[in-house]
């Protein structure tokens, strides 16, 4: 389990996150959201230790991140998979070269064992043949696949992703978001999204927490959604025409 | 950001395939350029120094031996390293800015790599370690370069010249000039790994930074041209 507490992070004295806490519960998807500049951002990069709170503390299974040493962090990190928002793939790099990299970095297994993991991990995103392809010969929903590659190739138990439907069209957002979600289920990690994106949030949002200039404005599932009075959230949810729209028809369904 | 550059590499493996790596993008991947420019630069040092002794008392040896010194002094390993400051630094910054950039630093600080020690201390060694190579190559082609201009324009005699070349000749010099460029070649690795690791922004900031790291890494090298010699050659 991953518990945050009063997470609080400023730049240049302008406040971002101010004092947020919450769970992320094996298994379970969980799904950040909001508008944009609204600190997504920043608390994921908190919670992976690239951006240092000014106060709060970040738990991983009760141990506290910021009272790790070097080498406890250094662990803690190879137990992570992170799918950044443009991909960050090694651009230099074959997309092979990009998921071997970890284990040959952390494993001293032998090459062929981690070519066969390279290759488990590839079917597994359902890319093929693309091993000696680099990333900029890729479409955009193809370099997302192997960036989940190289995510989980550590087999990890944190899995973070920004935004990884951003930049996509709707049919391979659902590919994207229904792969993370298996991957989930499978490796039973805890997995936590950035996103905007509405359809994601109905898609696999286990739990959904809605930040807004910084405040954990609302916590729940999928289904609250629809059924809260908060007026922040509905404004978010309900800004999307087609959400706009599946509203007015439950209203009338229901008679109200 | 040195002491992260300088810690113990995390698998040595990797280690030494990033520095042959960086060998050949650094180091091979210069010399045609070290080599062109000391050949034909060579040969422009013999034609201007000929041409300045026109006394006809002053031996034509002293051709070969001026253009040995200015080679060995100061040409190769200051100039070449200002031209490798260009080329070399630019490609660093440029490269590390981008990696910044779009988040490939941050992939690699994330999977719980040092990533100032995965791609600086590389670029530093295989700079540190093989620029002397390059600067030796240097010397060598100029003083070619010098004997072939001297031939063609029938300035010097090729016995005057390798007789220049071969007078007085003090080892100290090439050891002077292999520290130079050993600092030199750090100072080209660290420069602009720095402006390209501290970027922040997009396309255009990584351009600005590959242009003050050109910028910054000349005027060091300059400066400490000059520290190094009062050291190394003042009384």
């Amino acid at each position: 389990m991953i518990e945050v507490k009063d997470l609080y992070k400023e730049f240049d004295g302008v406040p971002v996150l101010k004092g947020i806490s919450t769970t992320f519960e094996k298994g379970k998807t969980s799904l950040v959201i909001g508008e944009s500049g609204s600190g997504k951002t920043v608390f994921l990069k908190c919670m992976l230790g690239l951006l240092t709170p000014e106060k709060g503390d970040i738990c991983y299974d009760g141990k506290n991140y910021g009272e790790m040493t070097g080498d406890e962090k250094r662990n803690l990190r190879k137990e992570i998979g992170m799918v950044f928002q443009g991909g960050a793939l090694f651009d230099s790099s074959t997309v092979e070269e990009n998921i071997i990299f970890p284990l040959k970095m952390f494993t001293d297994k032998p090459y062929n064992e981690m070519l066969e993991r390279v290759n488990f991990v590839l079917q597994r995103v359902n890319l093929e043949n693309v091993n000696d392809k680099y990333p900029a010969e890729l479409s955009g929903g193809m370099q997302k696949r192997v960036a989940i590659a190289r995510a989980i190739v550590m087999k990890p138990k944190y899995l973070f992703c920004d935004e990884p439907n951003s930049g996509l069209d709707p049919k391979t957002s659902i590919v994207i978001d229904n792969l993370i979600q298996e991957i989930t289920d499978e490796y039973e990690i805890i997995t936590i999204i950035n996103s905007h994106d509405m359809n994601s949030v109905m898609e696999i949002g286990e739990k959904i927490i809605f930040l807004k200039d910084g405040i954990k404005e609302w916590e729940g599932t999928s289904d609250d959604i629809f059924k809260t009075d908060n007026k922040a959230i509905t404004d978010f949810v309900y800004s999307s025409n087609l959400f706009k729209k599946v509203r007015e028809a439950q209203l009338k369904e229901s008679g109200l | 950001m040195l002491r992260q550059v300088f810690k113990r590499p995390q698998k040595r493996s990797v280690f030494w395939e990033s520095i042959f790596k960086e060998i050949e993008d650094l180091g091979i991947n210069s010399i045609g350029i070290v080599a062109f420019i000391s050949f034909f630069v060579g040969g422009v040092v013999v034609i201007q120094t000929a041409l300045n002794l026109e006394n006809p008392l002053t031996p034509r040896y002293l051709i070969g031996f001026a253009s040995r010194e200015s080679l060995i002094l100061e040409f190769s390993p200051t100039l070449i390293s200002i031209i490798l400051a260009g080329k070399v630094g630019s490609y660093i910054a440029s490269s590390i800015g981008t990696m910044r950039v779009t988040e490939q630093i941050d992939a690699l600080e994330v999977m719980g790599i040092n990533s100032l020690n995965y791609l600086v201390l590389p670029k530093i060694i295989a700079n540190v370690f093989f620029y002397p190579f390059v600067i030796v190559i240097s010397i060598f082609l100029g003083i070619i370069g010098g004997w072939v201009a001297g031939n063609i324009t029938g300035l010097v005699s090729t016995s005057d010249y390798v007789n220049g070349v071969q007078w007085e000749f003090e080892p100290f010099h090439i050891t002077y000039s292999l520290i130079k460029t050993a600092v030199f070649a750090f100072v080209i690795a660290t420069i602009p790994s720095y402006h390209g690791f501290y970027v922040k922004g997009g396309a255009i900031e990584v351009g600005k930074a590959s242009t003050r790291a050109v910028v910054w890494t000349s005027i060091v090298i300059i400066v400490l041209n000059y520290i190094l010699t009062q050291m190394l050659l003042g009384k």
